[in-house]
């Protein structure tokens, strides 16, 4: 060290280690200068109020967020920007605005990029942890998508109206919906295209654009039960996620309407395998093949997904963390659902049941939608495989309680 | 760096290794996943999108009726896009309103007062069109002297109801599209304590809505002494929603017949009514308490509202500005309700005719809201007694239909 600066602050050195001090003061100021004026420029700069006074009210809320944001945490984060922009107030305008609901609870609060995880955790962190029914900061999530590792996977078409496994994906360097602007949300649109374009065979599809579909095609969409409308549930208009609606969104779907995927709606692309009956293996299959050969497109073009080892897929909310995936079925269990140990047997397969219209909707000829409750901590294999079980179980039990026999004996531990 | 130091000098060993600790420094600048910024960061505009170029920004206008679409070239939005106001409000966010709904007529709105200089390039054209040829030269005029207004009562047998409303914003303070929880939260404050310090006739008390329950709240709505819930497009898209109830509530006075409203759409909405056709009285009051409830708010606050000579007071929406005021009467017409002129002969009158529930609402039982057309351009005085005489041609119009007769003598040309 001594000989170091010795030789450093040597005549001879001496001039250029001044140069160089000068030059390199001269780059840091620039880069904090410019930084700090990219700041201002988005910045409510007339503010010169304490965090404390911007501190929402949540008293009469009830989301995830709501129960963990303290003021100390608030006044802390909302000192922070992430690269790319995104503030704390961004984060949980969605929460601030719907304070929740008595019964369910909602998450309130999305990230706008992949920085927000990282930069906002003291808040993320424990809001991941209850969403994902405790998930530790130094937890490990797992990756498989390798789809012949299923077991089984044929489940009984009697039973079985139809199979699906959906999962989200966004891609690294651009920000999310709640965030992003629209040369952004178009650049996602242009990176997925030029991918999708490439697939073959099965896959072999084709693009429809929002704000460039025909009546005829938009009909079409609509009967195959595949078009998806402008948001309208306040929970995603005021997350700003509905922005510059129709620009940038679209569906895209193969010849064979049983892959499809949805561009720059709730997140960059939501992907989905589907068909009618109970092949889950296949559907499965086809997924895995999807999202592997789409994955390796966009890296072909020097793109990626995002995705950590911690979190495992990025997504907008972050109760979609993890694999992002549901797997389910529209099954018929109409003297099952009647039976009172019905909800205990789904908790018990952590399986979620749900109306046939999805999330928020009824049953109706006592056919529900069942799914994976879990997204984050097992990996997409287990995941499916665990649904996969859970609805033979369930199948199995509907056929006892069809012949008045007990099922007593096929129940979970 | 390595490239400074090559022009100054052979990089000896040490000067090396310096640089390459400094650049690794900087490497990590942004990476290191947040900024510091000096004040409390709010909602702040998307660092990403300078890495794109304009062009690939500029909205999809396709199908839009607004002036928005009709006066933003991509030129202009080139020029634009990267300039804020002072107070961080990005010409995205005035846009925002007019790009997510292609139906609206204007589609901008302010999010502080330094808006309609920073961006005149815009506003200037939409401004000069909406308001009949006010050019960005012109200047208006204020005149609140009561003493001038028509002493005609109108008659009651009609009218069933008058009303003057205008809004008012503190200078130094964000708009609702741009302000933050902590100055919408000042702005109550500073005028809530400004009228509860009125007296005599204007004595009275305000209600905050984060207190008030929901059939309270409601109660005042159906009373026409509250705004709505701020739902509509308009609200939502323009970020006029957020953390609504928070910093909102209701002033009026004992009789009920001088209300303000606090952080609707502006900081404050004035308005003064009562039942029956004396427009006179009700100007009177409205007068009386605008001057009161703005000496009270600088002589304890040391604030002024937003005015300048060239576009009078300076309100939210475009639409507004001048005079802001919305000058009504709610009248029975069921007769020139089923005319097909009623419209024509509305605008040629300079007034507009709307439900009684308010903008974009209809007509129930042949009752009509009708007030005057113009804001900026024309003074108080002005505007109130063009709305006298107009409702008064309209009452001579309506008994001649009630008798059978003919109008056409009556219509303006």
């Amino acid at each position: 060290m001594a000989s170091f600066s010795r030789s450093m602050f040597s005549n001879g050195n001496l001039k250029k280690v001044t140069l160089v001090a000068a030059a390199a003061a001269g780059v840091g100021l620039g880069i904090a200068y410019a930084s700090r004026q990219q700041v201002q420029a988005g910045m409510n700069k007339s503010v010169q109020f304490p965090a404390s006074m911007n501190y929402p009210d949540l008293k009469k809320h009830n989301n995830v967020m709501a129960s963990h944001l303290t003021p100390a945490i608030y006044a802390e984060l909302s000192r922070k920007v992430t690269p790319n922009g995104c503030t704390l107030d961004e984060c949980i305008q969605t929460g601030v605005d719907n304070p929740g609901h008595p019964f369910i609870k909602t998450v309130g609060m999305v990230a706008g990029d992949e920085e927000c995880y990282e930069v906002f955790k003291e808040i993320f962190d424990p809001v991941i942890d209850e969403r994902h029914n405790g998930y530790r900061t130094d937890q490990l999530h797992p990756t498989d998508l390798d789809a012949s590792k299923i077991r089984g996977g044929y489940l009984d078409p009697e039973y079985v109206l139809s199979s699906r496994v959906r999962t989200g994906r966004s891609i690294r360097g651009l920000s999310l919906p709640p965030h992003c602007d629209r040369a952004e949300r178009r650049m996602v649109e242009s990176v997925v295209c030029r991918a999708l374009d490439k697939l073959s065979g099965d896959l072999n599809g084709r693009y429809y654009p929002l704000n460039q579909m025909s009546e005829q095609e938009q009909q079409q969409l609509i009967d195959d039960h595949f078009l998806f409308d402008k948001p309208v549930s306040p929970l995603l208009t005021c997350a700003g996620m509905a922005r510059d609606w129709p620009d940038a969104r679209g569906i895209w779907h193969n010849d064979a309407k049983n892959f499809l995927v949805w561009v720059n709606e709730e997140d960059h692309t939501r992907l989905i395998s589907m068909e009618k009956g109970g092949n889950m293996k296949a559907v499965f299959d086809r997924f895995c093949q999807g999202l592997n050969e789409v994955e390796s497109l966009i890296k072909s073009e020097g793109w990626e997904y995002m995705w950590n080892e911690h979190l495992g897929y990025i997504l907008t909310c972050p109760s979609n963390l993890g694999t992002g995936l549901r797997a389910g079925v529209h099954v018929k269990l109409p003297n099952l659902s009647k039976d009172p140990r019905f909800d205990d047997i789904l908790e018990k397969l952590r399986l979620q049941k749900r109306g046939t219209g999805g999330v928020d909707t009824e049953s109706t000829n006592g056919i529900f939608d069942i799914s994976n409750l879990d997204r984050l901590g097992q990996s997409e294999v287990q995941l499916v495989q665990r649904v996969i079980d859970g609805v033979d179980l369930l199948v199995k039990m509907e056929k006892q309680l069809e012949k008045s026999r007990p099922i007593n004996s096929l129940m979970p531990k | 760096m390595i490239g400074i130091l090559h022009c100054c000098s052979g990089a000896s060993l040490e000067i090396a290794s310096g640089t390459i600790l400094l650049s690794l420094i900087f490497k990590h600048f942004r990476a290191l996943s947040a900024i510091y910024p000096k004040y409390p960061v709010l909602i702040m505009a998307n660092l990403n999108q300078k890495k794109y170029p304009a062009k690939d920004d500029f909205p999809n206008f396709e199908g839009h009726k607004s002036l928005l679409s009709k006066y933003l070239t991509a030129d202009m939005y080139a020029k634009l896009r990267d300039v804020a106001t002072p107070s961080g409000y990005t010409l995205d966010r005035a846009i925002q309103n007019g790009v997510d709904n292609p139906d609206f007529h204007l589609g901008l709105l302010a999010g502080d007062e330094e808006t309609y200089t920073v961006f005149a390039d815009l506003f200037d054209p939409v401004i000069e069109e909406y308001h009949n040829g006010f050019k960005k030269t012109d200047n208006h005029k204020t005149d609140l002297d009561a003493s001038k207004i028509l002493d005609d009562v109108l008659d009651p047998a009609y009218v069933i109801s008058s009303r003057v409303r205008t809004g008012r914003n503190i200078r130094g303070m964000a708009l609702s599209p741009h302000v933050c929880r902590s100055e919408r939260r000042a702005i109550e404050k500073m005028v809530s304590e400004a009228l509860n310090s009125l007296a005599a006739d204007l004595k009275g008390k305000y209600y905050s809505l984060m207190k008030m329950d929901e059939k309270t709240q409601q109660q005042l709505i159906d009373d026409h002494f509250l705004f709505d819930r701020p739902v509509s497009r308009h609200f939502t898209s323009g970020g006029m929603a957020r953390d609504f109830p928070d910093g909102r509530g209701i002033w009026h006075n004992d009789k009920k017949n001088f209300l303000v409203w606090i952080n609707e759409e502006d900081h404050t909405r004035i308005i003064s009514m009562q039942m029956g056709g004396n427009m006179k009285e009700v100007f009177e009051r409205f007068t009386r308490g605008l001057t009161e409830v703005e000496k009270h708010i600088k002589d304890k606050t040391g604030k002024e509202f937003m005015k300048n000579d060239h576009l009078g007071f300076v309100l939210t929406c475009p639409s507004n500005l001048g005079t802001g005021v919305r000058c009504s009467v709610h009248a029975k017409l069921p007769h020139m309700a089923k005319d097909k002129r009623f419209e024509e002969i509305c605008t040629k009158m300079r007034l507009q005719k709307r439900g009684t529930s308010g903008e974009f609402t209809e007509s129930v039982g042949g009752v009509y809201d009708i007030s005057n057309l113009d804001r900026l351009g024309s003074s108080e005085v002005e505007q109130v007694n063009c709305v006298i005489k107009g409702v008064k041609v309209l009452i001579e119009m309506e008994k001649k239909l009630e008798k059978g007769e003919s109008i056409d003598d009556l219509v303006p040309k």
